[in-house]
């Protein structure tokens, strides 16, 4: 492989070949795309929680001025939004799965839930028309907390009979249990993971557009892995062939993971798009936002922690109730269990864990995966009570770590809930961040702080989480409805430039850039003789998108594996013309030459032959210069790695600065520096917001109380310090490129770190606990209650 | 939005004219607190009188002790106006404080006073500073012009049409933005000039904006931090959301308080 670190090839941080559209407003999102004769939807949402819909009378919306058609949920007689996955409870039956219609039927479960479509010429006159449609509801009681759906009467779904979705467990009970019996020491400790609004920049948005001419549909859509929303809405939902359904996700600004599910307002404007006989748009608006888009996290967790005498972990026991909100969004129930209970071991050698998830239907909008999906909820758990077990057996919260890593002479390790991890080196990213991190002044800083009144506290994280998601044969076992390998298609046209088809999706990731400096790498072409084409499935034979930090490492995997075969094929062109054996034949720097002589044809010349096949033998060597390639990966990938935080309290006020964050990060083979960065950046960013900032808090009633901007605090640059963001580690030893993945790992890694500081920082004043988000009040408060 | 009728008068005469005439006219000044209320539909005006084309409404002056602003200044500008900061640093530096950079850019000091939302920052320094509202009618002293949660003295039509804040010699503002809004949870303008030793305080009261008499005369004696570090406030009629109790809003105005004092 070529030197990359000064080229374009891998190692190298260049600049992201997709900023200069985005910045200079070029982009192509959903909302620029205007289709000839364009009509508009807007969405009528209900404003209960819970409630029966006794009548509803469009009547006078339907004569309202432009408009062209109003639906409810009696007209829009289509399937359920499905769900992904399914989980069996530890009884053995299968969760609870209640039906899911694009437009509510008889009942409204959310403040939000879609009630009516109204479509018009104008995107005003379908909103004003909706204002004249007459609902009749008869509000019903509210399950508006996971404890108020366990305990009350009030059923968020009549006909499944219970607000219990579903009563999971992983691990050996008897074997934790045993453990517990003998154990020198147990810690105990019950935490909250806040509900957080995932607020990607651009809105959801969608295009519905039907052509009667050829009897094939067209949706564009804000989505993050356009073949499964084909798949999920034209087999599931409206019942129209892969053939006849195109889906383009064109730029998408942000998603975080709301923008993977299958969302009502999708189905509605394909659907509608015949009906009306013009395409329908549908953009929400940011209150709308609020209310519709899936959000995140939602758990209570109770753990208990046995230690030996000597601080060493023998067994983990956790509770877990998740909340799942009103439907099953399209991942959700995979995310408390699979994506998180599965990561309980960390980065230690717990020896026996069971953990027990329970997941609830509330009144609340759907919750489902958001950036990290259930890796955040256990490496929260565990950061916070390895702190908590070092504070109550004296040990120091560093060493009681060193005390339990997988040592990095142990893998493959196998932990007791189901994961084999296949490399990492704790110890190093340990060591690499306390150093970077000062640990050794950070005595005198805290001494420092106290001369003026303020109190300085320093927590840790040595997380690990599993990504590149995901072998298909292991999560199909686990209840995945879908296989997760990634696809990819590398044409080479006859001047030797090259188009690559990824099934993966970038929303502000920069595949354009960091896949087309594989290609680069490997073909030793310049980035501008590659494109790289995603989120069309009519361009791109198939993908399954970009979540779970897997589109480097299962995406990137399937893109080199292509470009193998390109080079291959290359090589019996190349052995053709040069009268040589193929296997004779050497491909270096863009040249393929055979070995030993000076005789050889450079890329484009082979690529133009294979265009210009004038004497090809036909029977044995077909002309064209185009591969595609699946990849299913043999495991997860493993990033791990040690997020120190440093915070400043203000007792006064309660307000807690973060005055440096470090970060050291396994993300393996790192392919753009740069990107790597910027990605860690971004996810410890949402980690700070979630731990300090952030929350999304519903009245007893089961209204959004932070609704808009006005009132949740999304993090903003002067929240931040400059963060130290490096990486260092170990390669992933089942894909040849030897990536892990870093989409998630800063969000992952860095909320315990945060609050661990938190604590540090008022532990001598006193205060034992502390919940996310650590908002000045509650700081105030839990120093006014220590006293 | 529903729609309306938009008028974009030259001079505060023909702005009230057009309110006149108009059956439920609003004024429309920086929009930063309008364009939302009509985007979300909470307000239906029939008309929508805007003031950005009044030039006699722009502008900062300062002389005879006296800072005067044109109720159509955005904030921005009266951050950055180096009258302004050598007359009365304080109020340069609350409006340097005031949202972000694009609401600095936008909102005015007219229509953040004539809107008196309890969050806003410029009430505590008119009531503080002693400043007089002045109006297409009359003027109107600040302490009669804050009659309530987003209530003024002002009239139906009646357009604000600058603002005067007489110097003192010391005067400071600190605030605990709410985090999300940035808008004041506590705010509070200590001020000891003409208008004597005065402490308003913004984003606390139920009422909104409000002074505090045990404060104003602790620092009458001693214009120290220490002279009020024990006057506590009282909880009741302070406000109570999500991001802070009565109680913790309570004991943040002895601490915005002091801070105030020591600033100086
Ligand atoms: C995100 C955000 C953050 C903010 N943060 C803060 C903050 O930290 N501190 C703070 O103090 N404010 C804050 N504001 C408010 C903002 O600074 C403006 O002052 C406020 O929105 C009103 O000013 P405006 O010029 O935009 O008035 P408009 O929105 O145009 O008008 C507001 C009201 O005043 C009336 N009005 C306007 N001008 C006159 C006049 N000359 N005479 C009579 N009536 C008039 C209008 O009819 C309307 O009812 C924030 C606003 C936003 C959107």
């Amino acid at each position: 492989m070529p030197d990359g670190t000064t080229g374009t090839g891998i190692g190298a941080a260049v600049k992201r070949v997709e900023d200069f559209r985005f910045l200079t407003g070029k982009g192509n999102y959903t909302d620029d795309i205007n289709r000839p004769g364009q009509s508009y939807a807007y969405i009528l949402r209900s404003p209960h929680a819970h409630a029966k819909i006794t009548s509803i009378d469009s009547s006078a919306a339907k004569a309202a001025a432009g408009v062209l058609a109003v639906f409810t949920g009696e007209d829009m007689q289509v399937g359920s939004l499905p769900c992904g996955w399914q989980i069996h409870s530890k009884d053995g039956s299968p969760m609870l799965e209640p039906e899911h219609p694009p437009l509510a039927k008889g009942k409204v479960r959310y403040v939000g839930d879609q009630v009516a479509v109204v479509i018009a010429d104008t995107y005003s006159q379908a909103k004003d028309a909706a204002e004249s449609i007459v609902v009749n509801y008869e509000v019903l009681p509210a399950a508006v907390s996971m404890s108020d759906a366990l305990t009350d009467k009030s059923l968020v779904h009549d006909d499944i009979g219970s607000n219990l979705c579903f009563d999971w467990e992983i691990g050996d009970e008897a074997a934790v249990d045993e453990a517990m019996s003998k154990a020198a020491h147990i810690t105990k400790i019950d935490l909250v993971n806040n509900r957080l609004v995932p607020n990607a920049m651009e809105p959801r948005a969608a295009v519905g557009e039907f052509d009667a001419a050829t009897g094939e549909y067209t949706l564009y859509t804000t989505s993050q892995n356009p073949h499964v929303i084909r798949l999920l809405m034209g087999a599931f939902v409206l019942s129209i062939p892969e053939h006849k359904l195109r889906v383009v996700a064109p730029d998408v600004g942000g998603g975080f993971g709301s923008k993977i599910y299958h969302y009502a307002e999708e189905a509605i404007v394909t659907w509608a798009a015949p009906k009306i006989g013009r395409p329908i748009k549908w953009v929400a608006d940011r209150s709308e936002a609020f209310i519709s888009d899936a959000h995140g996290r939602d758990q209570i967790n109770h753990a208990e922690l046995a230690l030996d005498a000597n601080g060493k972990f023998l067994a983990l026991k956790v509770q877990t109730q998740a909340n799942m909100g009103a439907y099953l969004s399209t991942f959700a129930p995979c995310v408390p269990t699979y994506l998180s209970a599965t990561l309980l071991a960390g980065t230690y050698t717990t020896p026996a864990i069971h953990a027990n998830v329970k997941a609830i239907f509330t009144n609340t909008v759907p919750v489902d995966a958001y950036r990290g999906a259930g890796r955040p909820e256990s490496t929260y758990l565990i950061e916070r009570i390895v702190d908590q077990a070092a504070r109550e057996t004296g040990i120091d919260k560093v060493e009681i770590r060193r005390r339990n890593f997988i040592p990095a002479d142990a893998f493959p390790y196998q932990t007791p809930v189901a994961l084999q991890y296949d490399s990492g080196d704790y110890e190093a990213t340990l060591s690499s961040a306390t150093k970077i991190a000062d640990v050794a002044g950070f005595a005198a800083r805290k001494a420092e702080a106290a001369s003026r009144g303020k109190l300085r506290g320093m927590g840790y994280s040595t997380y690990l989480e599993a990504c590149g998601i995901a072998p298909s044969a292991v999560v199909g076992s686990l209840g995945a409805r879908a296989g997760l390998y990634e696809s990819a298609e590398v044409r080479v046209h006859p001047t030797g430039s090259v188009t690559v088809f990824t099934g993966t999706h970038s929303h502000g990731q920069g595949h354009e850039t960091t896949f087309a400096q594989l290609v680069s790498d490997r073909l030793g072409l310049p980035m501008e003789n590659i494109e790289i084409s995603h989120g069309d499935t009519n361009k791109v034979q198939f993908g399954m998108g970009t979540y779970g930090s897997r589109s480097l490492a299962v995406g990137g995997e399937a893109l080199i594996r292509a470009v193998d075969k390109i080079i291959d094929k290359a090589k019996k062109i190349a052995a053709h013309v040069l009268e040589a054996s193929a296997d004779d034949i050497e491909f270096k720097d863009g040249n393929f030459t055979v070995a030993g002589t000076d005789r050889s044809m450079a890329f484009g010349e082979v690529a133009l032959t294979a265009y210009v096949p004038h004497n090809f033998p036909h029977d044995e060597l077909e002309p064209g210069l185009d591969e595609k390639a699946f990849y299913d990966p043999a495991n997860f990938t493993y990033p791990g790695g040690c997020h120190i935080c440093e915070v400043e309290i203000d007792p006064e006020t309660g307000v807690t600065e973060v005055i440096k964050f470090t970060a050291v990060d396994d993300v393996g083979r790192v392919i753009n520096p740069m990107i790597v960065e910027g990605q860690v950046h971004g996810g410890v960013a949402q980690g700070i917001g979630q731990a300090l900032l952030e929350y999304a808090a519903y009245d007893d009633s089961g209204q959004l109380v932070t609704g808009s901007f006005m009132d949740y605090t999304m993090p903003r640059a002067d929240n931040f310090p400059k963060f130290d963001v490096t990486t260092e580690g170990t390669l992933c030893t089942h894909n040849t490129l030897g990536v892990k993945g870093v989409g998630e790992v800063g969000a992952i890694g860095s909320p315990p770190a945060v609050i661990n500081a938190v604590i540090d920082a008022l532990w001598d004043r006193g205060v034992r606990d502390m919940s996310m988000p650590a908002t000045p009040e509650k700081v105030w408060s839990a120093l006014q209650a220590a006293e | 939005m529903y729609e309306f009728e938009h008028h974009k008068p030259a001079s505060v005469a023909d702005a009230a004219s057009a309110m006149k005439g108009a059956d439920d006219g609003k004024l429309l000044a920086g929009g930063q607190t309008m364009i939302p209320t009509l985007k979300q539909r909470l307000a239906s005006p029939s008309d929508l009188v805007d003031l950005g084309g009044i030039a006699e409404l722009k502008g900062i002056s300062v002389s005879g002790g006296t800072v005067t602003i044109g109720a159509m200044t955005n904030h921005a500008a009266v951050a950055a106006s180096a009258d302004i900061k050598s007359a009365l640093p304080a109020l340069a530096e609350l409006a340097d404080h005031i949202g972000d950079a694009q609401v600095r850019n936008r909102g005015t000091i007219g229509g953040s006073v004539a809107n008196n939302d309890p969050a806003a920052d410029y009430p505590a320094a008119c009531l503080a500073l002693g400043a007089t509202i002045h109006t297409s009618q009359r003027d109107i002293a600040a302490d009669d012009f804050f009659t309530g949660l987003f209530e003024t003295a002002l009239e139906e039509d009646e357009i604000i049409t600058k603002i005067s804040f007489p110097v003192a010699n010391k005067a400071a503002y600190v605030k605990f933005p709410n985090p999300a809004s940035r808008y004041a949870l506590v705010g509070v303008f200590v001020a000891d000039g003409p208008a004597g030793t005065r402490v308003a305080v913004t984003g606390a009261g139920q009422d909104g904006v409000f002074r505090v008499p045990e404060m104003e005369s602790a620092l009458s004696g001693n214009f120290s931090a220490d002279a009020i570090a024990n006057v506590k406030v009282s909880a009741d009629n302070l406000n109570a959301d999500i991001h802070a109790s009565a109680d913790y809003r309570a004991h943040l105005i002895t601490v915005m308080a002091k801070r105030a004092v020591a600033k100086i």
